[in-house]
């Protein structure tokens, strides 16, 4: 018995020893010299890609940010400023519950499902209920309404056909730093009017800042939202 | 060009690129277990720790070894989490509590990386980069330790030696993980993935005001949590955060890591049993039920059936821009069929079957081609079974790669298989007969039901993803997801290895006109009905209430 309990505690020794000195390699120096040649050979973008305008830092190319007027009294979620091309719905962005000395960007999606928010319809599918305040069906009805709202003008109506996909459902990261060239180029027409600015000249510049699949077959064609935005705001200097 | 095009092409190319690192770095594995030299820097190890790389360890001694340095493991990161609000180096963040703390250490050690934290907001610098990184390799190193014992166990004879335990461990960290790791992590941050040691930080925004961000050694876990099939991703959003997937070229590279060892280990196998086309038989029927789940995966979140889906137009909550559907189902299916578990989009908002094919995924077991080292033995307990149901259809003693399927052989294949859907099913049931675990539920109905479902059957399985609606960090989910990863991880590990030594200490029997030929395509198709068969008679009952239910309802 007691020769038993000498050699679980021997094993378990060595166990401890094994775990300390791969803590040494894995933990310590691997991630040490990765640093060391990441922060050399990369350095923008081993800290973040970030971007500048103007001598100031703007943000990340990376990650997503919101473009929204100042917050009124009595307001709980800022609205939209129209001026800018604006991102992806954000909803599953969370609120840091844990440290709340810091107010730091807790990603995330809804993770809301399909059939949320539903009803049966009189053949006994299910359809999205067009009266649900809750799910994701409310979710994407309510950004569908606002975007055929905001991005109507007098002279170009969007039709709720014409909305993407893109534009009506929050990202896996709430940070999603792109949106689609569809919602960008239905976008281009409220964006020159509320600027005063030519449509052709708006469109030119989604154009300008769509980025196609890499290779030519990975991923999806994008737009930056913060580099297209940051260009309009050149052109609209330039023009006035 | 199409979306769906550009997706069969990423899927493509990905082929393309495992089937060129399959032979080398499958050889390389062989050789790196089979040499009887150790390198400088794992001698100093070997002296560190206290251990003889040479002895010889039957089956027992090195199921001790690996339950020893589990424990020790899991210990040390259990420490290490309720002390962060002492350690320098935490960026401020508090201790974690005590069963987050255990479920976190049981997730990481047991090589599932389920998270019931949210990165960015708990877990600083020190216990990210000493303790969940370091985890990510030694338990990738422990899966494939245990691999290769089942390995030697089939490839030798008369004997009860099965290799060293701290031989093949420190072996697998120092010769394959860290190197590849090193290429890998530079690779990503020239993507775009963060790498410093900042603190938490603001940043200026365009419309003024800042965000704030903290830093990170990400690239360098990233890259050895896809690699070892880990998957705890360093940010909530895990590989759909821009800072751990930043492009769609990193977005491919992350799912060739996370495919990339399991597959090869199918040659390292065939190599080490003497018989590449063994390997070959295996690995063709890992990769029918992977590219089989890719596709219809694509065709499912392509077809986006669901109700707001159709009124949005398209499947595209909780997935990226830039991956789109494509890349998102291709890392979706791959991250399940492995023992990975990290998500580039988020499974509980794809379309009801789309959410019922990942959980599928892990149900088979992971073993197409399954977790680091864990994908290669739970297949070859499959073709165990398989190469048995042959036998009893013809009369004959099984017989696989030359040894006997006799009744020990096979009592122990049985408990293997036993273990996992016993743990996800006992553990759910009990979950929705109690009253306050379904308080955790976002989604009601059948998706509700889902959301438990999936949460034990990807901590039983070691896979660590979730239908992320789930509020897991509850003392009810902590402990009964905790226990379900160890016992999940550790028990089919030891009917492994039990069944290794069995194997060993036989003599081979000569192949006759009458042994089944499980190098044949005709094996392949056997293997992949005996799995479909197995899975789908045990889950059948729970999916129908979940998934399917959802998905057939659209």
């Amino acid at each position: 018995m007691n020769n038993t309990v000498a050699n679980t505690t021997r094993l378990l020794g060595a166990g401890l020893r094994a775990v300390l000195v791969l803590t040494l390699v894995c933990g310590v120096l691997y991630p040490l010299a990765v640093t060391g040649v990441a922060q050399a050979l990369f350095h923008d973008k081993a800290n973040g890609s970030e971007v500048e305008d103007g001598g100031r830092v703007v943000g990340s190319e990376l990650i997503g940010q919101r473009y929204d007027l100042p917050l009124k009294k009595g307001q709980e979620t800022p609205a939209p400023d129209l001026r800018w091309f604006q991102p992806r719905p954000s909803n599953g962005l969370g609120t840091n519950s844990v440290n709340t000395r810091y107010k730091l960007l807790l990603s995330g999606a809804t993770n809301l499902a399909g059939d949320s928010g539903t009803m049966k319809d009189k053949n006994g599918r299910q359809v999205c209920d067009p009266r649900a305040t809750e799910g994701l069906c409310a979710q994407v009805k309510a950004a569908k309404d606002a975007v055929v709202k905001d991005n109507s003008t007098a002279r170009h109506k969007i039709r709720p056909a014409d909305v993407p996909a893109d534009a009506v459902t929050s990202s896996g990261s709430g940070l999603d730093p792109h949106i689609s060239p569809a919602y960008a180029d239905l976008q281009a027409y409220r964006v020159a009017e509320r600027n005063r600015l030519d449509v052709e000249d708006v469109r030119k510049l989604v154009d300008d800042h769509t980025d196609g699949r890499v290779l030519g077959f990975m991923g999806e064609p994008r737009v930056n939202v913060l580099k297209l935005n940051i260009a309009l705001k050149h052109l609209v200097a330039a023009e006035g | 060009m199409s979306p769906v095009l550009a997706g069969v092409l990423q899927l493509l190319a990905l082929v393309v690129a495992l089937g060129l690192a399959h032979r080398p770095l499958g050889d390389y594995m062989a050789g790196v277990y089979s040499s009887d030299k150790h390198l400088r820097v794992e001698k100093w190890i070997y002296k560190g720790i206290g251990a003889d790389p040479g002895a010889a360890m039957r089956w027992p001694a090195y199921l001790r070894g690996v339950l020893a340095f589990s424990a020790a493991s899991m210990l040390f990161l259990y420490l290490l989490q309720r002390l962060q609000g002492s350690l320098p180096g935490s960026l401020g963040f508090r201790s974690i509590d005590p069963d987050q703390a255990f479920n976190t250490a049981a997730s990481f050690v047991a090589n599932t990386n389920w998270q019931s934290y949210s990165g960015e907001q708990a877990m600083g610098h020190v216990v990210q980069t000493a303790g969940l990184a370091v985890q990510n390799f030694v338990s990738a190193a422990v899966g494939i330790a245990v691999a290769v014992a089942l390995v030697r166990g089939f490839a030798r004879s008369r004997t009860g030696d099965l290799g060293n335990f701290w031989a093949d461990l420190v072996r697998g960290v120092v010769r394959i993980l860290l190197p590849l790791s090193v290429v890998g992590a530079l690779v990503l941050v020239a993507c775009g993935v963060i790498q410093n040691f900042s603190g938490i930080h603001g940043v200026g925004q365009f419309l003024g005001g800042e965000q704030q961000w903290n830093g990170g050694a990400v690239a360098s876990q990233e890259v050895i949590k896809e690699l070892g099939t880990n998957g705890g991703g360093y940010f909530n959003a895990n590989s759909a955060h821009p800072f751990e997937n930043p492009n769609p070229l990193s977005n491919l590279f992350e799912i060739f890591l996370i495919l990339v060892i399991p597959f090869a280990l199918t040659r390292t196998f065939g190599t080490m049993v003497g018989s590449v086309r063994q390997g070959y038989a295996i690995l063709a029927t890992m990769g029918a039920i992977w590219l089989g789940f890719t596709a219809l995966m694509m065709w499912t979140e392509f077809h986006h059936g669901g109700p707001a889906f159709d009124l949005a137009g398209g499947a595209m909550e909780g997935k990226e821009t830039r991956f789109g559907i494509g890349g998102s189902s291709l890392f979706a299916t791959s991250t399940t069929l492995t023992s990975t578990g990290a998500v580039n989009s988020f499974h509980s908002s794809y379309t009801g079957f789309g959410g019922g094919i990942t959980m599928l995924g892990m149900q088979l077991g992971e073993i197409a081609p399954g977790g680091v080292g864990s994908g290669l033995y739970g297949m070859l307990i499959m073709a165990i079974i398989a190469v048995f149901i042959a036998g009893l259809m013809v009369g004959r003693t099984p017989e696989y790669l030359g040894k006997k399927i006799g009744t020990r052989e096979i009592k122990l294949a049985a408990c293997y298989i036993l273990v996992t859907p016993a743990l996800v099913l006992g553990f759910t049931g009990a979950s929705m007969a109690l009253d306050t675990p379904k308080d955790s539920l976002l989604n009601g109905g059948a998706h509700g039901f889902s959301e438990i479902l999936y949460a034990f059957t990807s901590g039983a399985n070691n896979n660590g993803s979730a239908f992320a609606g789930l509020a897991a960090d509850t003392q009810w989910f902590n402990t009964t997801i905790g226990l379900a990863m160890l016992l999940g991880r550790f028990l089919p590990m030891v009917f492994v290895l039990a069944l290794a030594g069995s194997l060993a200490g036989q003599q081979p029997v000569p192949k006759t006109a009458g042994t089944l030929r499980t190098e044949k395509p005709l094996f392949t198709g056997l293997l992949v009905g005996t799995i479909t068969i197995i899975t789908g008679l045990t889950y059948f009952p729970a999916l129908a209430l979940g998934p399917l239910a959802e998905g057939l309802a659209s």
